[in-house]
């Protein structure tokens, strides 16, 4: 088959080269038979009379004196030219590729898509979700069971402070529950620009943005400043919020090995050289460093110090996502920044949910006014979504000005997560990782069932009869076609400053049985 | 639970399609009467003057922006403690846009609110001591008539039975949530939303999700993926267009409203297959809106369904707007055309506009939705619903069912029915362009120049009505206006001094006679 183009091509050559040829010669003949006519008639013309011989007196002239096989010769080949500019089929190598209107019909009856979704099978579950009724606190009623709550992300026990509760009600009461629009058309109320102040106010940043999901804020700050032709550097263990902004920004994705400083050196190192070779284009490109400062999905701690020092020496933002560990790290609960004796300008951009250590909803990012505000006409899921309810934005604050009042609890929940991160350890049958003081634990079974969905069926069923047992935990959950690197399947904890010693060692202890029962 | 009704013939294919089915080509023109819509031809000289206004803008901008290159002109929001600048921000086209020509009229965007956004809204007084590029609260507010919020059916309320549900499950659950749903984020307050919504839009089974942007960019790709083709309209909202981008699917975009479009592109896409490989196209899935919130439009159902059906393709209705706001009970745009919620494969929708809450929904099948509950990256990822706003949106969703035991939701529906149409028989009588559907609560009143659309802002302002002023980028370059949305709180006195106030505003600003040409497709 791949002779046929080359065919069609020496056809098509052949066909233009013999038109112009032919052309040519014709015309050239007919010109130099008239020049030859005219100069033969100029003797018995005087100089004068030859320039009223016009072209068709002189084809006239031509033809009266000219042989008769010539000229039959050359009206053939006139009449052949014509025939070969006009009367031909043209050819159109891909006329063929087009169906008929009948092949098309055909065609469209023919086709046949996939169901929307595909059918559930075994691999495919359901997935159970548990109903939870009432406050989710230290404990919770799942499916009218009262258990131990190590599940959830409450980690400064805000969600059921009563201070809280009552700034929403009055919040409620005054702007109602919904602000009926996007920021920029009447759905900024006084109240999110107060949350924005206090957010930049805690975290000691210049402006802080406020998005309505958690989900959305680095999803799409990461976008609103890199674009196609930009270069993102970044960890291969970010969580799926932060895959989804990197893959929406469209730029070239460099990722590291997951906390691995010497490969993203690498990269660098590579980066650098290709801009020396080409100055201009890396001019023009921005480069960012995007990482997590906790990682969701492994609980262990970035590097940071390294990271600062790369910024500096290859001139590379940092976009640090710190919804684990704002609330959570530092003497004051800023975030990483704090705890590795960082300065705010060492990191350009913190981005951190408020559903972990706020106990509300929605998500914000913090920087220097003139980044963030970039974000207010760029960030997508700011301009062209509904701003988040004020109640929320109310609790917001609050939640912020108890962290500020209350500082001891920051310290307070890093000893309970080291004092559980211990207690965990001495169950034989599982791997604790991750960094020491992170209030979410990932354990890992420490001996493969051999498989990932075995382990993934084990780890199930340890957490039902926890359920019965009366603790609450859950395995982490990942869309597992679509992560960049799936972690191995573990059961995800969460430890609350509202927990007591008792019941964590209760905990430890139930999750250590459980263990033992199912390993055997 | 309430089960879709379906024929028996379709039952086995998911997307309603008639195998064997009709073949003959659907004519834009075959239906429905009741599809009245108005667009008018931008004419020239409005056009010219537009672009002008713009160029002018844009030129001043470069001379400005030289001038402060040579630091004559000292002026700017931040850039002077952000010296290393790694992130470029300079050279951004969005950054000259946003100094030189979104600055000019930064003061009737982002106006903040300090009350409840219902049928009136108290706006905080500002000033800006320095063009524009920072707002001082001067400590006064001004209660303006609320002509900008998506309040459709009233629900921005203070107090009333939504309010108090809201209060109630702030004591019961909490303001926050900090699980996924998939984890121990299902709330029994959740559940039985998804229940009253499955049942209110007329589907099997819905899922609900914390904000309506998400809901959109997180469960397209849950339904589309690489190899499939998603045609979208021209004007769908950004979340859709997100939603799109994330998934890896192929983007064709058709004209707006436009059926012949959609279909060449849907019959091109059958018989060529995917670019290069030519291998059939997994899935084809057609995104519409209900209304569409800068025109006013609604789409052809009608003809799009019939293409649906005829090429096997699945389609996705966005009703963030029109959900609550349309049709008889308010059931969206299903019900104002006459289609059976059945032939739309995904229901999605919004709660921030009728129902006072925020958040959005899918609604489909069970296999649908079951599907999603173990695949969108929102169910998985992120957190689940608030409770109060689960509430407020159960609570208002009962009252426009009448489950109350009132008719006060049947009342509100009617009432925004009757608004909707007197004001836009009104505006079209003084001769305004008005864009869109004769039954959208979304107006848009075409007013071309940049320059009017701030004037007419503030000078609205000044009277005590809030409306929204929207121009480029975010409609085309030559069609700036101003939206209004309308809502059952508004009375027929509010509505007659917003008339009469534009009016007279417009006739000061040389505006008005309109010649709007009804289209009627």
């Amino acid at each position: 088959m791949v002779t046929a183009p080359l065919v069609h091509l020496t056809n098509q050559i052949t066909h233009t080269s013999l038109v112009i040829g032919l052309g040519t010669i014709f015309t050239a003949s007919l010109f130099c038979g008239l020049i030859d006519r005219l100069r033969g008639v100029g003797g018995t013309m005087s100089t004068s009379d030859y320039s009223y011989i016009t072209i068709f007196e002189g084809i006239l002239l031509y033809a009266s004196e000219a042989p008769t096989y010539h000229i039959i010769l050359e009206v053939a080949l006139v009449l052949w030219i014509i025939k070969l500019l006009f009367f031909t089929q043209k050819y159109h190598p891909n006329a063929s590729d087009k169906p008929t209107p009948e092949e098309e019909e055909s065609l469209i009856h023919d086709w046949e898509p996939e169901p929307l979704v595909p059918p559930l099978s075994d691999d495919n579950k359901v997935p159970e979700s548990p109903i939870v009724t009432g406050m989710t606190g230290t404990y919770v009623t799942v499916d009218g069971k009262k258990c131990l709550n190590l599940a959830t992300f409450n980690f400064l026990g805000l969600l059921n402070k009563k201070n809280i509760h009552e700034v929403a009600e009055t919040t409620i009461k005054k702007y109602g529950v919904g602000s009926c629009g996007p920021r920029g058309f009447y759905g900024t109320m006084d109240v999110h620009i107060d949350l924005e102040e206090k957010l930049a106010e805690f975290t000691g940043r210049e402006e802080a943005i406020v998005y309505s999901f958690g989900f959305a804020a680095i999803a799409s700050a990461i976008p609103a400043y890199s674009k196609r032709g930009d270069i993102i550097f970044c960890d291969e263990g970010v969580g799926f919020a932060v895959q989804k902004g990197l893959s929406a920004s469209r730029s070239q994705l460099k990722y590291f090995k997951h906390n691995d400083m010497e490969d993203l050196e690498k990269l660098l190192l590579d980066q650098e050289k290709k801009d020396k070779r080409n100055p201009d284009k890396a001019k023009k490109a921005r480069k960012f460093i995007v990482a997590e400062a906790l990682y969701m999905n492994y609980g262990d701690l970035v590097p940071l110090k390294k990271l600062v020092e790369f910024r500096k020496r290859f001139g590379v933002a940092i976009i640090l996502e710190e919804s684990l560990s704002f609330g959570v790290l530092g003497k004051t609960g800023k975030g990483a920044v704090e705890h590795f004796n960082l300065t705010n300008d060492d990191v350009d951009i913190v981005c951190a949910s408020m559903s972990l250590s706020m106990a509300t909803m929605g998500g914000f990012c913090a920087g220097k006014t003139f980044v963030i505000d970039h974000q207010r006409l760029s960030g997508v899921g700011y301009c062209f979504s509904a701003s988040l309810p004020p109640f929320l934005a109310t609790a917001g604050s609050e939640a912020l000005s108890i962290m500020k009042e209350s500082p001891a609890m920051f310290q307070e929940l890093r000893e309970k997560a080291k004092l559980f991160r211990q207690l965990l350890n001495d169950i034989s049958e599982i791997r604790v990782e991750g960094f020491e003081e992170s209030p979410l634990i990932h354990i890992y079974l420490a001996h493969s069932q051999g498989s990932r969905e075995l382990d993934k069926n084990l780890l199930d069923q340890i957490v039902s009869d926890c359920y019965q047992e009366g603790i609450a935990i859950v395995t982490a959950k990942y869309l597992e076609s679509q992560e960049h690197n799936l972690p191995p399947p573990s059961i995800r904890l969460a430890v609350s400053v509202e927990h007591t010693k008792e019941e964590l060692t209760k905990g430890a202890q139930v999750l250590k049985n459980v263990f033992e029962k199912r390993c055997q | 639970m309430p089960r879709e009704k379906k024929p028996v013939a379709v039952a086995s294919r998911s997307n309603g399609h008639v195998p064997n089915g009709t073949t003959e080509k659907i004519t834009a023109k075959s239906k429905k009467p009741q599809h009245k819509e108005t667009f008018d031809q931008v004419p020239l000289d409005r056009a010219i003057t537009t672009y002008f206004s713009y160029a002018l803008m844009i030129f001043w901008g470069y001379i400005w922006d030289a001038l402060r290159q040579i630091g004559l002109i000292k002026d700017g929001h931040g850039e002077a403690t952000c010296k290393d600048d790694l992130f470029k921000l300079k050279m951004e086209w969005t950054g000259f846009y946003t100094r030189n020509v979104y600055r000019r009229m930064r003061d009737c965007f982002n106006r903040p609110v300090c009350g409840v956004p219902g049928a009136y809204i108290d706006l905080v007084d500002r000033k800006s001591d320095d063009f524009n590029w920072t707002f001082k609260n001067v400590g006064t507010k001004t209660r303006c008539l609320n002509l900008g919020s998506y309040n459709y059916l009233g629900f921005a309320e203070e107090k009333g039975p939504c309010a108090d549900a809201a209060i109630q499950s702030i004591h019961e659950y909490g303001a926050g949530t900090n699980s996924s749903r998939v984890d121990l984020g299902t709330l029994q307050c959740i559940q039985d939303l998804e229940e009253k919504v499955a049942e209110f839009v007329r589907k099997a089974a819905a899922i609900v999700f914390g904000m309506g942007f998400s809901t959109n960019s997180t469960n397209i790709p849950a339904l589309v993926e690489k190899g499939c083709l998603i045609l979208s309209d021209a004007l769908n909202h950004a979340s859709v267009v997100t939603g799109a981008k994330l998934s890896g699917a192929t983007i064709r975009v058709f004209k707006h409203n436009d059926i012949e479009s959609l279909e060449y592109l849907l019959r091109e896409a059958i018989v060529k297959g995917q670019p290069r490989t030519h291998r059939p196209w997994k899935k084809i899935l057609i995104i519409v809106e209900g209304i569409y919130s800068m025109e006013g439009s609604v789409p052809r159902l009608h003809e799009i369904i019939e293409l649906k059906k005829k090429y096997k393709a699945y389609l996705y209705l966005d009703e963030a707007h029109s959900i609550g706001a349309m049709g008889p009970t308010g059931r969206g745009v299903t019900e104002y055309l006459g289609v059976d919620p059945a032939d739309v494969d995904i229901m999605m929708g919004t709660f921030t506009k009728s129902f006072g809450g925020c958040g959005g929904y899918i609604a489909a099948t069970e296999d649908i939705i079951n599907h999603l509950r173990s695949h969108s990256h929102a169910a998985i990822y992120a957190s689940a619903m608030s409770a109060p706003v689960a509430l407020q949106i159960l609570t208002s969703m009962k009252i426009i069912m009448g489950e109350d035991g009132t008719n006060e939701g049947q009342k509100r529906v009617t009432q925004l029915i009757e608004n909707t149409r007197y004001f836009r028989k009104r505006l079209k009588e003084m001769k305004f362009t008005v864009y869109g559907n004769d039954d959208s609560p979304v107006v848009p009143i075409i007013v071309y120049q940049p320059g009017r659309i701030q004037a007419i802002s503030r000078k609205l302002r000044e009277k005590k009505i809030a409306v929204v002023g929207v121009g480029y980028p975010a409609t085309s370059i030559v069609e700036g206006r101003i939206r209004i949305c309308l809502s059952a709180a508004h009375t027929r006195e509010m509505l007659d001094t917003v008339l009469k106030e534009f009016g007279d505003i417009c006739s000061t600003l040389w505006m008005g006679n309109d010649t709007v040409k009804d289209k009627t497709s």
